[in-house]
């Protein structure tokens, strides 16, 4: 019995998937489980795993193509099944229940003929050599996605090492032997250099985690009606909290002025539950538990990664979480889990020296507080003027779950803690 | 801290061990009146007399006898060979008995007594008397085998040895008993079983012990200013060996570079790579290299032998190769 391999929903907001790559090929057999190709869904890259037993037969999309979810892609025969030549359109009704999903498979409209053969080519014996490459390059491989194949090695004999995977694994481990390290640490998007061509512009696909961004930020700023409220809060003792916690963990990791925000912020939610809230259309849902997403810049865009029970996490669990979190996020390496669920969110402009800024709302929670730089600034106190390093902080809320004094509120308690970080302790 | 030589370094450590446990007691060749072939034992049978710092024939197997025997009797013997190249005539009371007596008697009997005294080359003196022979001692399961290589190691790695209830080698070097170094006054003990990384850095390990150490630390100077960063971890203790410090190195710096003084088959050299290719697979970046002696009897032809002995160049070209710099 044949079973057909559709375009599967692999995150929970994905409509279409690119094919990135294929890692079983027609004839191939394949077991339950198995990773039949890696997918690009609006979030991350995803593996696509076979639901059957037996031979994968008829592949018809191509690597780099993009197609709705619930389209067949594949067939996987079972062993001892023999598919005639002729393009034969499975019968994937029986095996799956999808009424979705059966549109392409009735009888009165031929299935397309599988372009398989042209698309993919087969192995040539170059191809199915085994690739050289150092253990460690194939981990850093492994890890951030990429195909050895790609690539070529500098090596001894072609042997992929490290340095070949330099630029393509972001912010993994050291800079090697004699190569400076790079100087950017923050991934830029993809536009295109304008050297590159003469034409008076460039159209550029949108890629699958464009388009999302652009849905879901167009989904909050029209319909969620935005009002911003901003503080500026004094940072001097928290900079000297988070000085003196660096030098007390030394070489075991470091907190960062976003983690003892996310902390802050985390706390401070549990004593306003107001704004710890979702929007539903026909409720308001305050949590009480506190999950706070992180924005984290990724190439070509952004996603928001979620530190779970922040409130009850240790600033250093939270700087470990973050950092591994957003190392993975931007090695498109997050599971859904990951980055959805988040009841609050903090987005961090800081390190580019932003002053201020207002955040777009993620749905349905209803605030997000945007995050600007530590900087000195002169400030007035009993009448003389003081150099003190000062941090402003932008709450964007949706006014219809947290009304102007009830955000004030809640942003007057995170500025408490800010500014005296022991009341974090009480 | 103090200044001191290796020699005296060891010295102090025997002074303070006698002083401390009257059970503890030396012998070997030229010991006492002409205290030691190279004045380790400098003062010590004024100090403690003849029935301490005892005087033998030239009869290594007999000698290392009357101490594996005074060891199941409940003393502490230290048993100096001139140089461990006369010690192979005493295998047999090392290996088959030290070793042995304490499984032997179902754990009934320790034997708490140390061997030591030059290891590997000096200077033209020939295939006989020019051999590293730690990959056969830390072979032996019932041995421990220390090589330090600077003087505060071989003070406290002595006095952990002789404080250790098991038989433990020390491995010396007449090429380090002239060096200098700072040595810790009194109760310095460095414990058996731990690495030491004696410089640190991030492209390249470069793991070595007892005399390779001194071109380990050129090579890395060397490497700095080619740009490499090379860490050199010492092994300090052969058997056990710290395996941990090995692996952390190897997960830091992804590349690695063995030294030893002995020949490269079946060398620690080899125990070392074994390690990591086990336990650093993927963090490897190079296949692990090797400097040891070439595979040959020491040359008694001074340009010969130097072109034998493992140097800081021959280093700095592996620790180039495994950063696929040339």
């Amino acid at each position: 019995m044949a079973t057909t391999v559709f375009m599967e929903a692999l995150s929970p907001t994905m409509e279409e998937g690119r094919l990135v790559k294929w890692h079983k090929r027609e004839g191939d057999a394949v077991k339950v489980g198995d990773t039949l190709a890696e997918v690009e869904t609006d979030k991350a890259i995803m593996d696509l795993q076979a639901r059957a037993d037996g031979m994968l037969r008829q592949v018809s999309v191509a690597e780099g193509q993009t197609v709705p979810v619930g389209k067949e892609i594949a067939v996987i025969v079972a062993p001892g099944e023999t598919v005639g030549a002729a393009p034969v359109a499975p019968a994937p009704a029986a095996t799956t229940g999808s009424g979705k999903r059966e549109a392409g498979n009735v009888a009165t409209a031929p299935a397309p003929p599988p372009v398989a053969v042209a698309a993919i080519p087969a192995p040539t014996t170059a191809d199915a050599a085994p690739i050289k490459a150092s253990p460690l390059a194939r981990r850093i491989a492994k890890e951030a996605g990429v195909d050895l194949k790609r690539l070529t090695g500098s090596g001894p004999g072609g042997r992929v090492i490290r340095r070949d995977l330099e630029g393509v694994a972001v912010g993994r481990e050291a800079a090697p032997v004699a190569v400076p390290a790079p100087a950017a640490t923050f991934p830029v998007s993809r536009v295109p250099s304008p050297e590159r061509t003469g034409a008076p512009y460039e159209d550029v696909p949108l890629t699958q985690i464009r388009k999302t961004i652009a849905k879901r930020l167009a989904a909050s700023l029209g319909p969620v009606p935005h009002y911003f409220l901003t503080t500026e809060v004094d940072m001097e003792r928290a900079a000297e909290a988070r000085e003196a916690l660096n030098r007390e963990l030394g070489d075991e990791g470091r907190i960062s002025f976003n983690d003892i925000v996310v902390k802050a912020a985390a706390l401070a939610l549990t004593r306003h539950r107001a704004c710890n809230a979702w929007f539903q259309d026909d409720h308001i849902r305050y949590w009480n538990e506190v999950h706070v997403g992180v924005a984290v810049a990724v190439e070509d865009g952004l996603i928001t990664p979620v530190i779970r029970h922040a409130d009850r996490k240790s600033l250093r669990e939270i700087g470990l979480e973050t950092h591994d979190l957003a190392q993975r996020a931007r090695n498109r390496r997050l599971r859904p889990e990951e980055y959805t669920g988040s009841t609050f969110s903090v987005s961090n402009l800081g390190m580019f020296d932003i002053d201020q800024f207002t955040a777009v709302i993620n749905p349905p929670e209803a605030a997000i507080l945007a995050v600007g730089s530590v900087a000195q600034k002169p400030v007035v106190a009993d009448g003389a003027i003081l150099a003190r390093r000062r941090m402003r902080l932008t709450l964007s809320c949706d006014h219809r779950v947290i009304d102007g004094a009830t955000g004030a509120v809640f942003l007057k308690t995170l500025k408490q803690m800010l500014e005296n970080p022991l009341a974090m302790l009480l | 801290m103090p200044t001191l030589t290796y020699r005296d370094a060891l010295n102090q450590a025997l002074r303070e061990e006698m002083q401390r446990d009257p059970g503890v007691f030396l012998m070997g060749e030229e010991v006492g009146v002409y205290q030691g072939a190279y004045k380790v034992s400098r003062g010590l049978l004024e100090e403690f007399g003849p029935m301490r710092v005892v005087d033998t024939p030239i009869a290594e197997l007999g000698f290392a006898g009357v101490g594996v025997g005074a060891a199941m009797a409940g003393l502490r013997p230290v048993v100096e060979f001139m140089t461990w190249n006369f010690a192979v005539l005493a295998l047999d009371q090392i290996v088959n008995s030290a070793a042995k007596i304490l499984y032997e008697s179902g754990g009934q009997v320790p034997i708490p007594i140390v061997f030591r005294g030059p290891n590997g080359a000096a200077l033209q003196l020939a295939a006989q008397h020019s051999q590293a022979w730690e990959s056969w001692l830390a072979h032996i399961p019932g041995l421990k085998v220390v090589a330090p290589a600077t003087p505060a190691d071989a003070k406290g790695l002595l006095k952990a040895a002789i404080r250790d209830d098991n038989p433990v080698i020390v491995l010396e070097g007449e090429m380090l008993y002239n060096t200098k170094g700072d040595v810790p006054e009194g109760e310095h003990v460095v414990p058996i079983g731990k690495a030491d990384v004696k410089r640190a850095g991030t492209d390249v390990t470069l793991i070595c012990h007892s005399k390779t150490v001194v071109p380990a630390l050129k090579a890395a100077e060397q490497l700095q200013e080619q740009g490499v960063s090379a860490e050199v971890v010492d092994l300090r203790s052969l058997r056990p060996m710290d395996e941990e410090s090995l692996v952390a190195s190897v997960v830091k710096t992804n590349r690695c570079v063995v030294a030893e003084e002995g020949w490269p088959h079946c060398g620690i050299g080899a125990q070392v790579v074994d390690i990591i290719q086990r336990e650093a697979f993927d963090s490897l970046d190079a296949p692990v290299l090797r400097v040891t002696q070439a595979d040959v009897p020491m040359p008694y032809n001074k340009q010969l032998e130097r072109a034998a002995k493992p140097s800081a160049e021959k280093i700095v070209a592996a620790a180039r190769r495994v950063c696929y710099l040339d």
